[in-house]
């Protein structure tokens, strides 16, 4: 059975193109196909990937890769549970076969993906299907994605991103990239880079050499510039990068001071960081088009790590002003900040959930750090992780998962960057090839 | 996907720079000035870097590391310079006073038992401190300039509070005399 393409094709960014394809059953009824998150998983639900289907001779390999990467993240999520597709193999013989339901609850998989994959031209497309096997239906539509042919790991984390999303109810965040500081040499000796990943470690570049010290990166919401602190004049100071060009340049440069702890706002037109002067670091706001600066603090305590509410009009920072790092919330403007971190121990680097329901944060407390979330009012405060050392946690587009810097003790001490989700569940470390730090995980591509 | 050829060419650019530009040589954490031509020039950090000299010698910046001594130390989370610190710094002092040719860099440094961004502040706080003692014994303030490094350059690697006392510094950097 050939695929009618039906419905709009919608054109993506990064040369991908989805496509609905049309419903093979007439009726649905609500799914029962359901996670939900914030209660925490137990029992992963079982799912499977079907072998994806090549519709043409040389679509082979990238047809078993993308299959590959479908499962993989649906897995790392720690939701789902993969059944061993060796039990399943050849069950599905079209794309567009009828499902032998009964064959796969036998299996125990309560989720079914169906796929297939076509090279034509130097172009992949990739096409799904998702079921309920339980009831027998299909949840959502089909739906097939094209791009360029190096694309087709980015296509796989679509087809991913949008399984997670129909069985979960909150966006994916497969389709996502994240810069970091790649890490390499002795501890007393370290040379660090600006490296850019996928959000699963995979497609590694690197965007500086070693030659000068960076920290601290930041995406941009919008994913197409980083921010991120630059010792190459021998003092830090805050760089913006535009990623499309590679084009570099200090922001708010004023001799004899130094600027770090830099953040975007959510319109990506106005930045956060912390202006050193005098010994004394206070947090600036600061309008890339115009120039101007503003002072949200004004104190003899350090204020530094400052991060916007997903509605740019608070921001949260870390202040030693009561004696240790305590977080404080301000208005955008400036203004009278107030406490909002009252447990034991310090609290610092604090980010906005971009849902703005929590704030992520580094906690140091009897010789542990942890990274925990509480709500922007100070309350219902929970630790997440805790070990030797860690820090610097960035959310994941859905505000579901956050990545952080975990690193060990002693002369061999090595960073690397690890995922947990906001229930605590599923600690996990990203692969690296080097020592990793400072994540800041971008926006759900287009 | 997007490869970035640009900042490609950037950063192949700033490699042949560093190259050309030993590292300062002055922290004892990036080799001891390994590859020091004997000339000044401009560490791939963008500090200067300058011949040690011989230790025997007083106006060489060896007999300043050596025998005057080059940093002092701070408790956890402080930059309150102690009895100790302040003797160090005014030995300092006295010596930069009488070797005016110098620029000044005042390194601050914290340990790892910190969050980074936290540390660079504090790393500010302890080389103001320094710099400040240092205009009180006289020495001309457009000479000194401050960089905090938070916990980025530990001098000593283990995780005890042997190694954090030595990380917690502020390391007083001779740089390019300020005639040349």
């Amino acid at each position: 059975m050939s695929l009618t393409r039906r419905g709009a094709f919608a054109a993506l960014g990064g040369g991908l193109l989805a496509a609905a394809l049309p419903r093979t059953l007439s009726a649905q009824s609500a799914p029962p196909l359901r996670i939900t998150i914030t209660e925490g998983v137990m029992a992963p639900m079982p799912f499977a990937v079907a072998a994806f289907l090549p519709e043409t001779a040389a679509a082979a390999e990238p047809a078993e890769r993308i299959a590959r990467v479908v499962a993989a993240d649906l897995s790392g999520t720690g939701l789902f549970r993969e059944i061993d597709p060796a039990a399943h193999r050849g069950l599905v013989t079209g794309f567009e076969a009828p499902v032998e339901h009964a064959r796969w609850r036998a299996l125990g998989v309560q989720a079914l993906v169906t796929g297939a994959a076509a090279v034509t031209g130097g172009r992949v497309s990739v096409k799904f299907r998702l079921w309920d096997v339980l009831t027998g239906q299909e949840v959502g539509q089909g739906l097939q994605f094209s791009g360029g042919a190096e694309a087709w790991r980015r296509m796989a984390h679509k087809v991913a991103d949008a399984v997670y999303a129909r069985i979960t109810g909150e966006g994916g965040y497969f389709d996502s990239r994240v810069v970091f500081v790649a890490e390499s040499g002795l501890k007393n000796a370290r040379r660090k880079r600006l490296a850019l990943m996928d959000y699963d470690g995979a497609s590694l570049s690197y965007l500086t050499d070693a030659s000068a010290l960076v920290l601290s990166p930041r995406f941009s919401p919008q994913g197409d510039r980083i921010l991120y602190v630059s010792y190459e004049r021998g003092f830090p100071r805050v760089v913006v990068m535009d990623l499309a060009t590679g084009s570099r340049r200090a922001v708010a440069e004023q001799p004899g001071t130094m600027t770090f702890a830099p953040r975007f706002a959510p319109d990506g037109n106005t930045i956060l960081f912390a202006l050193e002067q005098g010994g004394n670091s206070e947090v600036v706001s600061f309008d890339l088009r115009s120039g101007t600066r503003t002072r949200l603090t004004e104190h003899p305590a350090i204020d530094t790590a400052p991060a916007f509410a997903p509605d740019g009009a608070t921001v949260v920072f870390e202040s030693d002003r009561s004696g240790t790092q305590q977080l404080y919330v301000t208005a955008a403007g400036g203004g009278e900040p107030r406490r909002i971190s009252f447990g034991e121990g310090r609290y610092a680097t604090p980010v906005w959930s971009p849902r703005g329901d929590l704030v992520a944060f580094t906690k140091q407390h009897q010789g542990r750090f942890h990274i925990g979330v509480m709500r922007a009012d100070g309350s219902a405060e929970r630790l997440l992780t805790a070990s030797f050392l860690e820090e610097g946690p960035s959310w994941a587009p859905n505000g579901r998962v956050i990545m952080f810097t975990r690193e060990t003790a002693g002369e061999g001490g090595a960073p690397g960057l690890f995922t947990v989700d906001i229930t605590g569940r599923n600690l996990r470390q990203v692969p690296t090839e080097t020592f990793a730090s400072d994540a800041s995980w971008g926006p759900l591509l287009a | 996907m997007a490869i970035f050829p640009k900042a490609l060419l950037l950063v192949a650019a700033l490699g042949l720079a560093a190259c050309n530009n030993p590292d300062r040589y002055a922290d004892g954490d990036t080799g001891g000035g390994a590859g020091f031509d004997g000339g000044w020039g401009t560490g791939s950090d963008g500090i200067d870097s300058a011949p040690l000299g011989d230790v025997n010698n007083p106006t060489s910046p060896a007999f300043f590391q050596a025998r005057v001594g080059d940093r002092v130390f701070f408790l956890v989370d402080q930059s309150v310079l102690s009895a100790e610190a302040r003797d160090t710094l005014v030995l300092q002092a006295r010596w930069l006073n009488e070797n005016p040719a110098y620029g000044i860099v005042i390194e601050g440094h914290a340990d790892e038992r910190g969050t980074r961004e936290y540390n660079l502040s504090l790393g500010a706080r302890r080389a103001s401190a320094v710099q400040e003692f240092l205009i009180t014994q006289g020495v001309a303030p457009a000479r000194l300039r401050t960089v905090s490094y938070g916990k980025e350059r530990p001098v000593e690697v283990c995780s005890d509070d042997p190694c954090w006392t030595k990380n917690r510094r502020a390391v007083t950097v001779l740089t390019r005399p300020a005639s040349s």
